[in-house]
């Protein structure tokens, strides 16, 4: 469905990505895991349009994006939850959501998709006129992927949705990312630095190092493989 | 309030004094004066001193106001006056204001002079909103707006003069080449933000300016365009004796003939002008482009990842923007029936952005406050002659000192759905 090969982006002189090759099938839920500035959050911004990849191709649904505006990808399909959440913290969170169907021809099906939304986090809907600002970190990430999920995406990119959020709230979000894999039928890529949470969701993984996919393999496999578990598991995160 | 405090402030304000000094001493003390052949200095440290009192002063006061927990009786006053006008009692002094707005050339105290303030307050008020869709709404920095304000007089005098068109068919046709040049200049700065933005945009300003100034064969350069047409009543003139086959106004509706006619029919045409641009505001909020603006000035990132056009989204708002601006361009044209480069220079557009700045970044009633506070101080002190720009500086101070985030800061959300109540 999505098709990363030999992906090579730059910031300046400085080369973030080494050449990436990844794939993402229709309806898995795949997790890339890595440290600090190895360009996770970087290919994210390479296939949302955002940054230009130099070099290589980006293939979704047979179609090449890599030179596509971030409107025209978004449209196609893919929708990025971006880190940090990036809220609109003067709006409304139902101002919020409208914002995330800008992409989804003019809200047709608006008001069932945002009741979608809030039944997925109910908590938003206890709030919806609430400035985005004034809300936790968990539901500020909830909105955010509430947010996205409205433009109707066929992925979704998510880079570290449990970033700064309480223990408990990040058990919720994963579960919710599940369901929305599982019954909205949305394949998932998730960028993560909490590499256990992140490979027991994950039907496969990827590694990525200084710009590199070092390991792929299923979530499973990866999670058993010595390295990983010295260098990601045992002495990072441990929840 | 403890003694050191005191001592403090009077420290503090004896430096103010000594920078005021130095600015004074050589810009007031010193003044040159022609006498016979050659210029000679005429020194006057009378005024310098005053005036270096006055700024002691001054500071020793907003000194002892901050430094005490209970604030001067004075200054408190004026304070609460102040915060009491919050956005939730916005909606009241809407209403009361567009009220009193109606019925204001009909009260018995108001006569030319009023009704010419008047006009140019909405006028200001007019261009403030326009303003305020690109600065408050989109946030982007427009420190040229008086560009799209002079293509819009201009367009409306030329075209007024060449064609001999009336003023209902120009109007539209100079918002039209207003919001044309807002996109012209929305291009080149798409990429700029903050800063950046805001030198390209004065430079926008100057260039529009000066090319009115040296593009003599048709701009008529510094001579400026005369005998603009005046707008007429719905094809009615406003003449005491009308031409043959015409109907004046006032025999129209047998009337007295007075000069006041038109001018309450002016003052009609900019309020009614200036609450349709904002209508169009407070409804294109509602609308996706409007909250498209308005998630863009608070993260652009976000707004790409969710699909949102900034290009086109910008775009937009610099058209719209300029469009109202040159509406109210036309309107001032027409008005004074005669134009020249020398109305659209840069201390326009600072008023304009210091009206929007000043009313609260985005707040609709905000803006028409400042700019009562601000033209009508001006114009109150009118006969201060050169002096009353320093009224215009002192009511920017006092705002600032009082307000630092504008007379109405606090904004509500832009919309609350499905009439929920807050």
């Amino acid at each position: 469905m999505l098709k990363i090969s030999n992906v090579e982006t730059f910031y300046g002189k400085i080369q973030a990505l080494r050449g990436v090759d990844l794939d993402v099938n229709d309806g898995e839920i795949v997790s890339l895991i890595g440290s600090n500035g190895a360009g996770k959050s970087t290919l994210l911004m390479t296939i949302s349009g955002v940054n230009k990849a130099k070099k290589g191709n980006i293939v979704f649904n047979g179609e090449n994006i890599e030179n596509k505006q971030p409107h025209k990808i978004v449209d196609m399909g893919i929708c990025q939850v971006p880190e940090g959440r990036r809220i609109f913290s003067r709006l409304t969170v139902e101002e919020n959501l409208r914002l995330g169907a800008h992409a989804n021809e003019k809200g047709k099906y608006f008001e069932n998709d945002i009741k979608e939304v809030y039944d997925l986090f109910p908590v938003l809907s206890d709030r919806k006129t609430q400035r985005g600002g004034t809300l936790s970190g968990g539901e500020q990430q909830m909105l955010a992927i509430g947010r996205a999920l409205m433009s109707k995406p066929k992925v979704l990119l998510l880079d570290e949705p449990s970033l700064g959020i309480a223990p408990k709230l990040v058990n919720q979000i994963f579960l919710s990312i599940k369901n929305i894999n599982k019954e909205k039928n949305v394949t998932i890529f998730l960028v993560e630095q909490n590499a256990k949470k992140a490979l027991e969701l994950a039907d496969r993984a990827y590694v990525l190092v200084n710009g590199k996919v070092t390991i792929k393999g299923s979530g499973q496999e990866l999670l058993k493989n010595k390295d990983i578990q010295a260098a990601y598991l045992e002495g990072g995160a441990k929840n | 309030m403890e003694k050191k405090d005191i001592i403090q402030s009077f420290k503090d304000s004896l430096f103010t004094g000594l920078i005021a000094l130095a600015l004074f001493g050589p810009i007031v003390g010193l003044r040159t004066a022609s006498k016979g052949e050659g210029l000679f200095i005429t020194p006057q440290w009378g005024v310098v001193f005053l005036l270096v009192g006055l700024c002691i002063l001054g500071r020793f006061l907003i000194n002892l106001n901050s430094a005490r927990k209970t604030e001067i009786t004075f200054f408190s006053k004026f304070t609460s006056k102040f915060s009491a006008i919050t956005e939730d009692k916005a909606k009241h002094f809407a209403i009361t204001a567009i009220l009193f707005a109606v019925v204001f050339p009909f009260l018995p105290f108001t006569d030319r002079y009023f009704m010419d303030v008047a006009i140019m307050i909405l006028t200001y008020i007019m261009l403030g909103w326009g303003l305020n869709i690109v600065v408050g709404l989109a946030g982007l920095l427009d420190l040229g707006y008086v560009a799209f304000y002079a293509v819009g007089a201009y367009s409306y005098a030329l075209i007024a003069t060449t064609f001999g068109w009336s003023f209902w068919i120009c109007l539209p046709l100079a918002g039209v080449f207003a919001a044309f040049f807002g996109i012209l200049l929305g291009f080149p700065v798409l990429r700029l933000r903050g800063d950046y933005l805001a030198i390209v945009t004065l430079g926008f300003g100057e260039i529009i300016r000066i090319i009115l100034i040296n593009w003599y064969e048709v701009t008529n350069g510094p001579d400026g365009i005369t005998g603009i047409p005046r707008p007429s009543f719905f094809g009615l003139p406003f003449k005491r004796s009308p031409d043959e086959g015409e109907t004046s106004f006032h025999l129209f509706f047998n009337l007295e003939y007075s000069t006041m006619h038109r001018i309450i029919f002016l003052y009609y045409l900019i309020l009614v002008l200036a609450l349709i641009t904002n209508y169009f505001t407070l409804k294109i909020r509602k609308l996706p482009v409007g909250r498209a603006w308005e998630a863009l000035r608070e993260d652009e990132i976000a707004c790409k990842s969710l699909g949102v056009n900034p290009t086109n989204t910008k775009l937009t708002a610099f058209a719209i923007g300029a469009m109202f601006g040159g509406f109210a361009g036309s309107f001032f044209a027409t008005r004074q029936a005669f134009i020249s480069p020398e109305s659209f220079t840069f201390i326009e557009s600072a008023i304009i952005v210091a009206i929007v700045v000043l009313g609260g970044m985005g707040s609709q009633t905000g803006v028409v406050l400042a700019s009562i506070f601000l033209i009508g101080i001006t114009e109150m002190f009118r006969d201060l002659e050169q002096y009353r720009m320093i009224a215009f500086g002192g009511a920017m101070v006092l705002i600032m000192v009082f307000k630092p985030k504008g007379i109405l800061a606090n904004r509500k959300p832009t919309i609350l759905m499905h009439g929920d109540k807050k």
